[in-house]
């Protein structure tokens, strides 16, 4: 039994083709020449050269992190090249210029670029290596008032929403890969809501790695005005190589007075292979701002991918009755490491966070959620519930909880409940004695244990998230 | 003949645990496995149901014409062979209804049968729950999370009803059950009786045989059916404990 469902985990990656296009890229290394040529290349304003070049040199003083639960191989910056583009450039209004194979991929990914072909209400930013290729609905979401667009664009035709917030909520000291980020960040998507808007469609943003040995570092901000609302979907894929490819982006959420931000992401880069060859860092620090009364920012995961992930997506819950929450999904296979979680600081009068975090291990992986719940001394009356469950898959894989809980204020209130099971012999042969199959089992028991998260999702993505897990975890009860 | 085994030995990590079982079933009985704790009686019904802690080592088990060993767990259960568990696992996230929707269909496919959406099948559940005496209330919650050990028992026997197997084991299903509980339950059972299936009880206590009655009671110690009877001896056990049969058995 053991042995079939191994075999039912080891579907192959299905995203990890490579595809070729035209590149331009530069010669592998870091130094602030290379930041220089980056920026002129962008044709970037003074302001971001000198946040750049001041996030570069804080970078060089600082270490990089080991307090996480993961071990890995540290990535050799001179190694990895900083830029990579299509050389096709090709008008944003239009796809005719997207050089045809770069469709093809994004086709064969399932997220036709095509207006005509996509889902009628959700609207694409495709980033491929570090550069936006194509951004779908951009007329419709024009109509409302919204902007969404790359980042790159983003800087030329809006060069003071980007000075006004690029930084404000992750700084560039914050930490050594949001640093390192600052510097050397290609490009990402912009999102800006105005006042009382509420953004038609579903924006997304969908991420492919191409060339081996890029770094992508993307840079995502979503600015919202008073009584706006936004939903956000982030998805990722990578070829298949046999290197470690380094990812470290940074997202920043701003929501004013009664703002709402809804970010999804589904992440599926790819994990390295069964011996743990390979395979995606996935160094990302994301953080919303609940800067306005009575706002709200919504932060969903579904991570199946990576070899090593490192993301902890937070919510600085300033504004009074201002609302955060985290609902993560994260699996692991094989050799694959995840430390993720969250941090949910509470500064304004009746702030309230909810955290449901969902840990699947199977093989010889590693799953740590690692949370920090913080009540300041201002923060009357606020209130945190947390639930960290995690399900073993097989007796090899290890599930770790590392919450951390600060309370400074005596009228807050912190709820925490862990618990940790195992999807076991017991639980599948009672499917199986009713006659449901080891695989539809299996995806039953997850769609179960994630239920509350992929509740959350979008519905197009809950069913794309579902598939994937039933894909990366087909047979792995041992 | 709906079940025929024969000298059936099984073990579970090379221990020996059934030393040569014989037994024949045909549609329309009711039979009682009776004996002492660890005299294999569980571990018998498992060993059918092909539970994978198990390994048979020699004999034959044949059901409705078809070797059972040649069918793999799942295949043997929409075949129409059915084990009541006597410790229900419990599913998290997955409604009662929806699991049991899950195991209709598989059922019904194989069968080559039209398999039922979602209404129809609440149509039909909500017919089935009235012969365990259930609140359909618990179709919506996750199966057996949270229910008391007579709910669970009672939740064997509504999936029971709604699969309509021909083969039903039915494993301590009497075990923890109230007076009001084990009425219910033994009705159910009653009920779902019908001259195409049949079922197999496997049991500690006469209690139950006070509800079902059996066409046959057998006695199992160290692994073997070593006394068959009628309803009777069911009775003469109650009063006279398993030891005498035991130490009859030593004594040839």
């Amino acid at each position: 039994m053991s042995s079939n469902i191994e075999n039912i985990l080891d579907q192959p990656y299905e995203a990890g083709f490579v595809s070729d296009v035209e590149m331009e890229t530069f010669e592998p290394g870091l130094n602030e020449d290379v930041i220089r040529r980056l920026s002129a290349k962008k044709n970037e304003p003074e302001f971001l050269l000198e946040f750049r070049l001041k996030a570069y040199r804080h970078w060089l003083q600082m270490e990089e992190p080991d307090w996480a639960n993961v071990t890995y191989e540290k990535p050799d910056f001179d190694a990895i090249r900083y830029y990579a583009a299509p050389k096709k450039k090709p008008k944003k209004d239009s796809l005719d210029e997207v050089d045809p194979a770069i469709l093809e991929v994004y086709d064969k990914l399932g997220i036709p670029l095509q207006e005509q072909k996509m889902l009628q209400n959700v609207a694409v930013d495709a980033v491929f290596d570090s550069v936006s290729v194509a951004t779908t609905f951009r007329k419709k979401l024009a109509e409302a008032g919204v902007i969404f667009c790359s980042f790159n664009e983003a800087v030329q035709d809006h060069p003071e929403l980007i000075e006004k917030y690029l930084g404000s909520v992750v700084p560039y000291t914050d930490n050594f890969y949001a640093a390192l980020n600052s510097a050397v960040f290609s490009d990402g998507s912009f999102v800006y809501i105005p006042k009382g808007v509420t953004c038609p469609m579903e924006l997304s943003t969908y991420f492919r790695i191409n060339t081996q040995d890029t770094g992508q570092f993307e840079r995502t901000l979503i600015v919202c005005e008073d009584e706006g609302y936004v939903s956000y979907l982030e998805g990722c894929t990578a070829p298949q190589f046999d290197t470690n490819q380094l990812h470290a982006a940074v997202v920043e959420l701003v929501a004013f007075d009664n703002a709402e931000i809804k970010y999804s992401t589904v992440q599926n880069w790819y994990a390295g292979d069964e011996d743990g060859k390979g395979g995606i860092y996935n160094f990302v620090t994301k953080r919303g701002i609940c800067e306005g009364v009575n706002s709200k920012i919504s932060w969903t995961q579904v991570e199946t991918g990576s070899a090593v992930t490192w993301k902890y997506p937070s919510c600085i819950l300033k504004g009074d009755n201002s609302v955060g929450e985290f609902y993560s999904v994260a699996l692991t296979n094989h050799h694959q490491q995840a430390d993720t979680g969250t941090k949910m600081v509470h500064l304004g009068k009746n702030t309230k966070s909810t955290i449901i975090s969902k840990g699947i291990s199977a093989g010889v992986s590693q799953n740590s959620y690692r949370g920090l719940v913080k009540m300041s001394p201002s923060a009357d009356g606020a209130r945190n519930y947390s639930e960290c469950d995690s399900m073993l898959i097989g007796d090899r894989c290890g599930a770790h909880t590392f919450p951390y809980i600060d309370v400074r204020n005596p009228t807050a209130q912190v709820e925490h409940e862990a618990s940790t099971s195992r999807i076991g012999e017991e639980q599948l042969f009672y499917f199986l004695q009713r006659g449901i199959d080891e695989e539809d089992a299996i995806s039953m028991i997850i769609s179960g244990f994630c239920k509350d998260v992929f509740h959350e999702l979008p519905m197009e993505f809950a069913v794309e998230a579902r598939k994937l897990l039933g894909i990366k975890l087909e047979g792995s009860v041992g | 003949m709906l079940l025929q085994v024969k000298d059936l030995h099984a073990s579970a990590n090379g221990t020996p645990i059934l030393k040569g079982v014989n037994l024949e079933v045909k549609p329309g009985e009711v039979h009682a496995i009776m004996g002492p704790n660890g005299s294999g009686k569980s571990t018998f019904a498992k060993v059918l149901a092909g539970h994978p802690a198990y390994e048979v080592t020699s004999g034959t088990m044949t059901y409705d014409g078809e070797d059972l060993q040649e069918l793999e767990t799942d295949e043997r259960a929409r075949a129409g062979v059915f084990l009541a568990f006597q410790y229900p696992v419990e599913i998290p996230g997955v409604s009662n209804s929806q699991f049991m929707r899950q195991a209709l269909n598989e059922r019904l496919k194989a069968a080559g049968k039209d398999e039922l959406d979602p209404l129809q099948f609440d149509d039909y559940i909500r017919e089935r729950v009235k012969i365990v005496d259930m609140d359909p209330k618990f179709l919506d919650r996750s199966v057996n999370a949270d229910f008391s050990g007579g709910e669970k028992k009672r939740n064997e026997i509504l999936q029971m009803a709604v699969l309509e197997p021909k083969l039903a084991l039915l494993d301590e299903t009497d075990s923890g059950l109230d007076i009001d509980a084990l009425r219910v339950v033994a009705n159910g059972i009653n009920e779902l009786s019908t001259e195409e299936n049949a079922v197999v009880l496997v049991t500690h206590y006469q209690r139950i045989l006070n509800y079902v009655t059996p066409d046959y009671v057998h006695v199992m110690t160290r692994g073997r059916i070593i006394k068959s009877g009628g309803k009777e001896l069911a009775l003469e056990l109650e009063e006279r404990g398993y030891d005498w049969i035991t130490e009859q058995e030593a004594a040839q």
